[in-house]
């Protein structure tokens, strides 16, 4: 209880959302209705800022990282080599029994598919944008800012278009490196999950090429339009990636 | 193991804000996410929640507390995981921490956020893990309860009465400052 006869609790769960939509109405109007509760509500969100400035520099050093890497590299490496092991498999036995056996196999075996290693990229470029501090080289939901900021540092132009009022508001743009060359990545929001929009050139034939893939409880989406390469990376529900899909390509 | 880099490792940031918090040093709150993260992995096959931040954290906590009760050891009695309820100022490692200034000592330091690193680093530890879970973890009250295993209704308190008392810290600093001539 406060001077004025208001639970403070109230204004607590006000600001940290705990209240349901009908209650924070009420906590609001009451709220609002006191000058002692106001001042309350205004001194516990400038602790709040402060707080929250002080999190952003407690970073995660270069040193702590290379030692959480190294936790979980061994294993990775042993990925890679199994990797590298499984295609000198495949090579000579491409060799022994010709050619044609070895386009079967392609199509046969799901992890010698050639998309394999580069969704994993994906992903693992996704998880990695999610570490604080990486998600974004320039952060605006401005697309007339996002967009000129690649000029110059890509060969081609993405497009970047504001989905804020379909529920899929932007959030900046990064440089990424995948499959080997430098492409867009657009990030979007779809409530607290991040959604990582991949854009490079699409190189050969303009076939429209499209694949929704899962890994690791991502989805992947992938789709060209206008020569480009598109691949959506989110965890966002499946249906909603698709609706992501859709609204980029209407854009 | 793609399944670990994917969910546990993006939450470094947290792991070692809530470590560095609890243990108030740059270099053993590296141990402790480091041992935290090489715990979690042994035991990610049998991590079936749904809260993958949640679970490090847990476990970055118990580390954490392990490494204050360790320094702490030789002196006092050992800092409980989970205290009684209401008994949460009664940790005698809150009052006997040799690195533990007092909120008059963290006033004199110049420098806002200084002051207010200072001014959290005084509160218990129970105190300090709900604020920082709240207020730079954006935790849920729920959330918060799992993490520190105290009831939601405690972790309000707790929560309440870390608010109080950095508002007042914060509060006498800034009228220092003014009647300073």
């Amino acid at each position: 209880m406060m001077g004025c006869g208001h639970d403070i609790a109230l204004i607590h769960a006000l600001m940290d959302q705990e209240l349901d939509a009908v209650h924070a109405a009420r906590a609001e109007e009451a709220i609002a209705g006191c000058a002692q509760c106001t001042a309350e509500r205004d001194r516990l969100l400038a602790l709040r800022a402060a707080l929250q400035a002080l999190a952003s520099e407690d970073g995660v050093s270069a040193r702590l990282r290379a030692r959480l890497a190294a936790v979980v590299t061994p294993h990775a490496e042993a990925r890679l080599r199994r990797r590298r092991d499984q295609r000198w498999v495949f090579a000579c036995g491409g060799a022994m029994v010709g050619a044609a056996a070895c386009a079967a196999m392609i199509l046969l075996v799901p992890g010698l598919a050639p998309e394999r290693p580069l969704t994993d990229e994906l992903v693992a470029d996704h998880v990695r944008s999610l570490q604080v501090g990486h998600l974004t080289d320039v952060a605006t939901s401005d697309q007339h800012v996002v967009k000129p900021w690649f000029n110059g540092k890509l060969d081609f132009a993405p497009p970047v278009i504001e989905l804020r009022e379909k529920g899929f508001p932007l959030v900046g743009g990064r440089l990424d490196y995948v499959n080997h060359r430098a492409v867009a990545a657009i990030v979007y929001r779809r409530a607290l999950h991040t959604i990582n929009l991949f854009v490079c050139p699409a190189r050969g034939g303009g076939g429209s090429h499209e694949q929704v893939l899962s890994a690791d409880g991502y989805t992947l989406r992938h789709w060209q339009a206008s020569g480009l390469n598109f691949w959506a990376v989110s965890d966002v529900n499946p249906d909603d990636l698709a609706r992501f899909e859709a609204l980029v390509r209407a854009g | 193991m793609r399944r670990f880099e994917a969910l546990v490792l993006p939450h470094a940031e947290s792991a070692y804000r809530l470590a560095k918090s609890l243990t108030r040093q740059t270099d053993a709150a590296e141990d402790v996410v480091h041992d935290a993260y090489v715990r979690a992995l042994s035991g990610f096959s049998g991590f079936r929640g749904a809260d993958a931040r949640v679970w490090l954290l847990t476990i970055v906590r118990h580390r954490a507390y392990d490494w204050l009760n360790a320094r702490s050891q030789r002196n006092h009695a050992p800092l409980r995981l989970a205290a009684a309820d209401g008994d949460d100022e009664g940790d005698i490692a809150d009052w006997a921490d040799p690195d533990q200034e007092t909120p008059e000592q963290a006033l004199i330091r110049s420098g806002e956020a200084a002051a207010l690193r200072a001014a959290i680093a005084c509160l218990p530890p129970r105190l300090r893990e709900v604020l920082v879970l709240r207020e730079m973890e954006d935790m849920s009250y729920r959330e918060i309860a799992e993490v520190t295993s105290a009831p939601v209704g405690s972790v309000m308190s707790r929560l309440a009465r870390a608010r109080e008392r950095l508002a007042e810290v914060w509060l006498r600093r800034q009228t220092l400052e003014v009647s300073r001539p």
